[in-house]
């Protein structure tokens, strides 16, 4: 009796945990804080800020040269961008963005485009 | 992915199971498309068959970890290249030296672990960037400088050991290392200096130890992986100071240099400066028109007069109380006066401390404005970001500095770049990285297209040696090129390159450790050397 007992808490364990985890939307304010270390650096709005310089060259005025400023950035874009790299851009390695950063990340910047 | 020479799958395939259950399977990575994130962005061999290719990347987060994961790889023979932070881009990025290395990517290890206010020192890991020690030392309201690298993702102990430099008066980042751990080939724990005295609390301070100082042969170098590093840091100023100096004819550089050259060892001048031309960074068009047309010097000179910027510049950073920072201006500009008829000075932007960092902004014509004054920041890629380059390498020759022997690299080089179809570079100027020599830097862009990447890597190939026919040597370089560059180290049949291959077979005799790095190849894979 005791094993079935067992066996059903794990079982139930087991559905609730996919469950939680495609329910649970990525964490907005944690890609806030990833994108403030890691991306604005170069993407932020200011003097020699490399990644702002050179979408102002590509999209001249049609798209604004701040990535937080866009309302067309999907979360595919912005992970493959991050783990392909573009231009002067290196991609980011896992040790330093992790995949789940990621998610965070992409979730802010697609955070105003209509899906 | 490749597998490393020599290394049969099955014993990949063990080695990798066995280095998932020192890290965890989510920090060893062996699939193409997690592997690709090891490649150097900045390849000069890109898509083509010579590129670098590593079999994986393992992320470790313990000085343990390190050990057991190096045992495993003496066990299997899986060679290693480590990697502090991982960035070093136009010299090689992440990407090891031979295709089929793993990189052992130490960015997690990104601990600071000690900073001693009085005596101005932190001891960090590898993975601890210069935006991480800064924020650290904020966060516990330190009041000690960083003096960051160019590019503040970089590692403040990986850019120590690759001769790396910054702005300050600690510039040079080797020299203001002290003390080091390093796990040895064989998997053991070895502490440098006054580390190797157990409970020593002078392991940061006294970098000589007893018997040979030999934390020196452990930059740019292959004998054993550094796991924890002193680093002496500046405590702040009361004030920093910049100016600008400017000389009016091209013929003034010679006692330009000689005199900086002279402030800098007497003591004078501390920080980093760089003589260029102040007509290369004119906004005005007729300025920029002659100049792009190659104008005679003459003209030049009346340009440079007539807009009150001069021929050749520099900018200088003065550090401290303002009372001394004004005597040791008062007296750069007699020096300079003296020796230079016509020198301008102008006083530049100017800090008190403290300050908050959130309010400094960035002057238009200085980018280093804020590494310069401890604050980490991405301004040196804004040089390549609205042109949208694909990257660059660095050609880095080092010369004396001497205003003579800077006339004769520009000569030299001038040369060079004709001789090799190359644009020729207006104005080459001289970047003081290190007391007593000025960095000829060059940074030649790199592309997508292999037919250009081959012509770029021959020109390469060709400076080096046009280079080293003049005595002259690079202070660090691509991955690409290390083998270039070890090879004109040539004095004496190679004495240097084969006493450090020596070392490298008795303290690596299974050849695990970055192969092939600085030149350095061990006895497994000599015959990989280009």
């Amino acid at each position: 009796m005791r094993a079935i007992v067992v066996f059903a808490l794990f079982a139930g364990t087991l559905v609730s945990v996919p469950a939680f985890a495609q329910s649970a939307e990525p964490d907005v304010k944690a890609g806030k804080a990833v994108f403030e270390k890691w991306c604005k650096p170069c993407h932020g709005d200011g003097r020699f800020r490399a990644g702002t310089d050179a979408l102002r060259t590509k999209y001249k005025n049609e798209k604004p040269a701040v990535l937080e400023e866009r309302t067309d950035l999907t979360a595919p874009l912005v992970k493959a961008t991050v783990r392909g790299g573009a231009g002067l851009m290196a991609p980011f390695r896992k040790t330093e963005i992790t995949d789940a950063e990621l998610e965070t990340l992409a979730a802010y910047l697609s955070r105003t485009t209509p899906r | 992915m490749k597998l490393p020479p020599g290394v049969s799958a099955r014993d990949f395939d063990t080695a990798v199971q066995r280095f998932q259950s020192v890290v965890g399977p989510e920090w060893v990575f062996t699939n193409d498309e997690d592997v690709h994130l090891y490649r150097d962005a900045y390849t000069p061999f890109y898509g083509e068959e010579g590129e670098i290719i590593p079999s994986g990347g393992i992320g470790p987060n313990s000085v343990e970890q390190v050990q057991e994961i190096v045992k495993i790889a003496n066990q299997y023979g899986i060679p290693l290249w480590p990697v502090s932070t991982g960035r070093n881009l136009g010299y090689g990025g992440a990407a090891p030296r031979m295709s089929g290395t793993m990189v052992l990517d130490m960015k997690r290890m990104n601990r600071v672990l000690e900073v001693n206010e009085s005596l101005a020192y932190a001891i960090v890991e590898p993975g601890v960037s210069y935006f991480d020690l800064y924020r650290h030392l904020r966060s516990i309201n330190s009041r000690l400088w960083i003096d960051s690298a160019d590019p503040g993702w970089g590692s403040v102990m990986g850019n120590a050991l690759e001769h790396g430099t910054g702005n300050t008066n600690h510039h040079d980042h080797f020299d203001s290392h002290c003390g080091m751990e390093l796990v040895l080939a064989n998997g053991e724990l070895m502490r440098t200096g006054m580390g190797a005295l157990p409970n020593s609390p002078s392991w940061a301070t006294f970098r000589y130890g007893f018997g040979p100082y030999i934390s020196a042969m452990f930059g740019q170098a292959n004998f054993a992986i550094v796991t924890k590093m002193g680093m002496w840091l500046m405590p702040e100023p009361e004030a920093a100071r910049n100016y600008l100096v400017a000389v009016p004819r091209k013929a003034d550089l010679v006692p330009f240099i000689d005199t900086l050259c002279n402030l800098v060892n007497r003591g004078i001048l501390n920080s980093t400066w760089q003589v260029a031309s102040p007509l290369l960074s004119s906004q005005a068009p007729e300025i920029a028109e002659l100049v792009r047309n190659g104008a005679p010097v003459e003209e030049l000179e009346r340009a440079g007069h007539a807009a009150n910027l001069g021929y050749w510049g520099t900018r200088l950073r003065l550090y401290g109380p303002p009372e001394i920072i004004e005597a040791e201006w008062k007296y750069i500009q007699e020096r300079l006066s003296a020796a230079v008829p016509g020198a301008m000075f102008t006083p530049g932007h100017s800090y008190e401390f403290p300050i908050d960092p959130e309010t400094v902004e960035d002057p238009p014509d200085d980018l280093f404005a804020r590494a310069s004054i401890s604050i980490p920041n991405l301004n040196i890629f804004s040089i390549g970001g609205a042109s949208r380059s694909q990257g660059h390498i660095f050609f880095s020759p080092i010369i004396p500095m001497s205003g003579r022997e800077l006339v004769k690299a520009q000569e030299v080089f001038g040369q060079a770049f004709k001789d090799l179809g190359m644009h020729p570079p207006n104005f080459i100027g001289g970047m003081a990285f290190f007391k007593r020599n000025l960095v000829v830097l060059f940074g030649l862009p790199v592309s997508k297209d292999p037919a250009a990447n081959q012509k770029l890597r021959e020109n390469f190939r060709a400076l080096v040696k046009v280079a080293a026919a003049n005595g002259w040597g690079e202070y660090r370089t691509a991955t690409a090129f290390m083998d270039d560059i070890m090879n004109v180290f040539s004095f004496n049949n190679h004495a240097l390159r084969r006493f450090h291959e020596t070392i490298k077979d008795a303290v690596d005799p299974n050849g695990i450790l970055a192969p092939g790095k600085s030149g350095i190849w061990p006895k497994r894979f000599r015959e990989s050397r280009t």
